[in-house]
């Protein structure tokens, strides 16, 4: 049957159609939706939403080595938590199938930068697979688990925005069961000490080469998976993933190599192309990955990254800009300045739990070592209450060095989520315990992985498939590593919080405060809609808790009564009692 | 046939149901179609946009460029200001009157432009415009602006009313069915 599909749906499907079995992943942007479509799979499939992408893949491993065919999924970034696992599971290849999925983000849509994970893979030493539609996500992963077990090697499948989040028709096919293949101990195979690497590198290279010279021979989905469309031979273009699309869009009669092993690259057969070519071009989004190793091996490249940037997306537009063709013809007036319209930042929810610890933050001028996750997005005004965010638990050894080379944790505090903290903020909080630390650490019990669509986590009481699960105790996690003070607070009392904060960023001791209250994308929490009465004294203390049902009409704030849940925060915060629960419902 | 329509609108309206909707009758009869949409961040509350491109023939790039939407469908008026350069010459545009302030503005750094209507009517070939919020609210839910003007649009799209009827039925969770098909008629006769 043919459905639409998201990509990551495709990816999920093919997984699933290819008999994966077990399933460890950390969400983010954009590949959460592949494991997430898992989850919605019966029984044949262990999913799992592992507490980071290191564990994910180590989980993967070892399934692998159980002999199922399995799946770790991860953004760009994830596959640096990963890394570990990753390269030395490179040397050691496979037992049943292996295949991890990462997801880049040109154009940094979601991420903190435009890494590339193609170096990644190909430093690492595995096949690296690249699909260009929701279709071939399907394919390429099928494709992709016969090639590991086939050459025995993991396998990184390589995603981006665009692939993970377009939607196309994809024809379904069957699931094919496999048998877990037995385990066999080898440990000059799967045990990578020093003696033993030296050769499993030796075997790595070898596969590699390989797969290189017998790429022409690899289908998937029936077709090749790297193919030559030979059209006007005046114009040769090496390209793969979504730049393939925009290619076809914008440049209909050139001849294109379409490589879907992006690496290693098949050189002898880029080379046969471009001796059939006038010019050859190469067009990749990112680094000049193709382009550097295609003139290494002595192919002559006409234009590359000569005529196009290193950042962010491509499209059809840019390629035929680059190639002097005209662009579409737009309505607007060429001397509209539409680029000067307000832009719109992205802002946490109406009713969202971190806003009152940020309204609190950002009245006390606290300097705060931010995170990754919904709250992040404090950092804008009006709260403006971030000072840094580096990567995921990054804020607790951020802080630690801030104090030890101030010699002052004096109104200084670390700031970060739930899913973060277990992601990896308990080791750097482990490190302020052993090193004598004295400052503050806030964690944002939300009680979900927020950002990337409301995950469960080991602190949220639900598996994967959302059914019940142990949810750790954050006091007693804590507590356990040594701190001593530790407060757990609703962020949503202000008095008692700013308090809290007064005393424990004062205090000469290391100590945690728990802000717990649950996104209200959970509990869908709705109450009655509030009104600003003319009690109201146009001090405007309200609007700095960033709530985006507050609009200011008529020089006044003003609650617009479709968005409002009744949260009661802005009351709160408002000096002259002028802000009441309606009682007439909506 | 070859359609390309912009969804765009502010994180939080539901520009993904509407353009699923629209995807999956193109998928029915026998379109190539494919979508491009927003997930992460902008979903809270930021801008956001969904490419839906359907054709009787080959569908490459999911995305929409500059100067190639034959409809743009805004669920607010400054979305659909921000999104003009992507409107074709004679391009038709459904937009929804509704304003939503931009914390920018709310803080009073910039102001909501006031020479977007002026605009707006100057550069479509055609122009619809009308309280979408007020029809979704007549229909049962403000949540239900998307697929009043999804009603609205698809005068201009090759579908019947009795196939749109289907398509909800089937990608609608069953207790907002009859919400979803009043919003839609509601906003056909707008
Ligand atoms: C290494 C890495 N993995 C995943 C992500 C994607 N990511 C960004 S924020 C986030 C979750 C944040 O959840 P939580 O800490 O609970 O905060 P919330 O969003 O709920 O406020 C994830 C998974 C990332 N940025 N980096
Ligand atoms: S999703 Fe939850 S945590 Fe994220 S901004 Fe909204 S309410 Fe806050
Ligand atoms: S009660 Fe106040 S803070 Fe809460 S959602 Fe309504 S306007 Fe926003």
């Amino acid at each position: 049957m043919k459905r639409i599909m998201l990509g990551n749906e495709a990816f999920a499907r093919g997984a699933w159609e290819a008999g994966v079995r077990v399933v460890s992943s950390y969400p983010g942007t954009p590949s959460t939706e592949v494991t997430e479509a898992l989850t919605k799979c019966g029984d044949e499939i262990h999913v799992e939403w592992a507490p980071n992408e290191k564990v994910g893949v180590e989980v993967a491993f070892g399934a692998c080595l159980g002999g199922a065919r399995a799946l770790s999924t991860m953004k760009h970034v994830g596959l640096n938590v990963a890394a570990d696992p990753f390269y030395t599971a490179a040397y050691n290849g496979v037992n049943g199938g292996l295949v991890l999925l990462v997801a880049d983000d040109n154009g940094c849509h979601s991420s903190q930068n435009e890494q590339d994970s193609r170096f990644h893979g190909r430093s690492a030493g595995v096949p690296v697979f690249e699909p260009s539609d929701p279709q071939e996500c399907k394919d390429f992963m099928i494709a992709a688990y016969d090639l590991s077990e086939k050459y025995d090697t993991v396998v990184l499948m390589k995603s981006g925005t665009r692939i993970s989040h377009s939607r196309g028709i994809v024809e379904e096919g069957e699931r094919e069961e496999r048998e877990v293949i037995p385990y066999e101990k080898n440990f000059q195979k799967y045990v990578s000490m020093p003696a033993m690497a030296r050769k499993l590198h030796v075997a790595q290279e070898k596969r590699l080469a390989q797969i290189a010279e017998d790429a022409k021979a690899i289908t998937a989905g029936g077709q090749p998976i790297n193919r030559v469309e030979m059209n006007d031979p005046k114009i040769g273009i090496v390209t793969s993933g979504i730049c393939y699309q925009y290619v076809r869009e914008a440049l209909p009669q050139a001849s294109v190599f379409k490589m879907g092993i992006i690496s290693p690259m098949p050189m002898a057969d880029i080379a046969e192309f471009a001796s059939k070519v006038e010019k050859l071009y190469v067009i990749e989004e990112g680094l000049p990955f193709f382009e550097e190793q295609i003139r290494a091996a002595g192919i002559p490249v006409h234009g590359g990254k000569d005529m196009f940037t290193i950042q962010g997306e491509y499209s059809a537009n840019l390629i035929r800009e680059a190639f002097g063709i005209s662009v579409p013809k737009a309505a607007l007036d060429e001397n509209a300045d539409i680029a000067a319209a307000p832009g719109r930042p992205p802002l946490l929810c109406a009713g969202c739990p971190h806003k009152g610890l940020f309204y609190v933050l950002s009245k006390l001028k606290t300097t705060v070592m931010g995170d990754i996750g919904c709250y992040t997005l404090a950092a804008l005004p009006p709260t403006n209450a971030i000072d840094t965010c580096l990567c995921m638990g990054g804020s607790i050894g951020m802080e630690h060095g801030f104090e030890k080379a101030t010699g002052s944790s004096k109104n200084l505090v670390a700031v970060l989520g739930d899913s973060t903290f277990l992601h990896s903020g308990i080791t750097g909080l482990l490190n302020m315990v052993y090193n004598e630390a004295t400052g503050t650490v806030i964690i944002l019990d939300n009680r979900i992985t927020g950002m990337t669509g409301h995950q469960q986590n080991p602190g949220s009481g639900k598996n994967a498939k959302g059914e019940t699960a142990p949810a750790v105790n954050f006091e007693e996690l804590v507590t356990a590593l040594g701190v001593k003070n530790v407060t757990v607070v609703d962020p949503f009392e202000v008095k008692e919080l700013e308090e809290i904060i007064r005393r424990e960023t004062e205090r000469d001791e290391l100590s945690v405060i728990i802000t717990r209250r649950p996104c209200v994308m959970i509990t869908k929490q709705t109450g009655t809609p509030n009104v600003i009465t003319d009690e109201c004294r146009n001090c405007r203390q309200c609007l700095k808790i960033g709530c985006p049902t507050i609009e200011v009409k008529d020089g006044k704030p003003f609650i617009v009564q479709t968005n409002c849940i009744g949260c009661g925060l802005c009351s709160r915060v408002c000096p002259f009692d002028a802000i009441k629960a309606v009682k007439e419902g909506r | 046939m070859k359609k390309n329509i912009l969804i765009v609108g502010v994180g939080g309206q539901g520009t993904l149901l509407a353009s699923v909707l629209l995807g999956n009758l193109a998928l029915e009869k026998g379109y190539d179609v494919k979508l491009s949409e927003v997930h992460g961040m902008s979903q809270r509350g930021g801008d956001v946009v969904t490419h839906v491109k359907i054709s009787d023939d080959n569908v490459s790039s999911p995305l929409i460029e500059k100067g190639e939407a034959d409809i743009i469908i805004a669920f607010e008026k400054l979305e659909a200001y921000r999104w003009l350069p992507f409107l074709a010459e004679g391009g038709v545009m459904y937009v929804n009157e509704q304003q939503i302030m931009p914390m920018p503005v709310t803080l009073g750094q910039v102001e909501y432009p006031s020479e977007a209507d002026e605009i707006i009517a100057k550069t479509a070939g055609r122009l619809v415009s009308f309280d979408a919020l007020a029809v979704a609210e007549q229909a049962g839910s403000s949540k239900a602006v998307n697929v009043v003007l999804l009603g609205a649009a698809s005068k201009d799209l090759p579908f019947t009313e009795e196939e749109w009827m289907k398509v909800i039925e089937a990608n609608v969770k069953p207790k907002f069915v009859e919400l979803n098909k009043a919003a839609f008629v509601q906003g056909a006769r707008a």
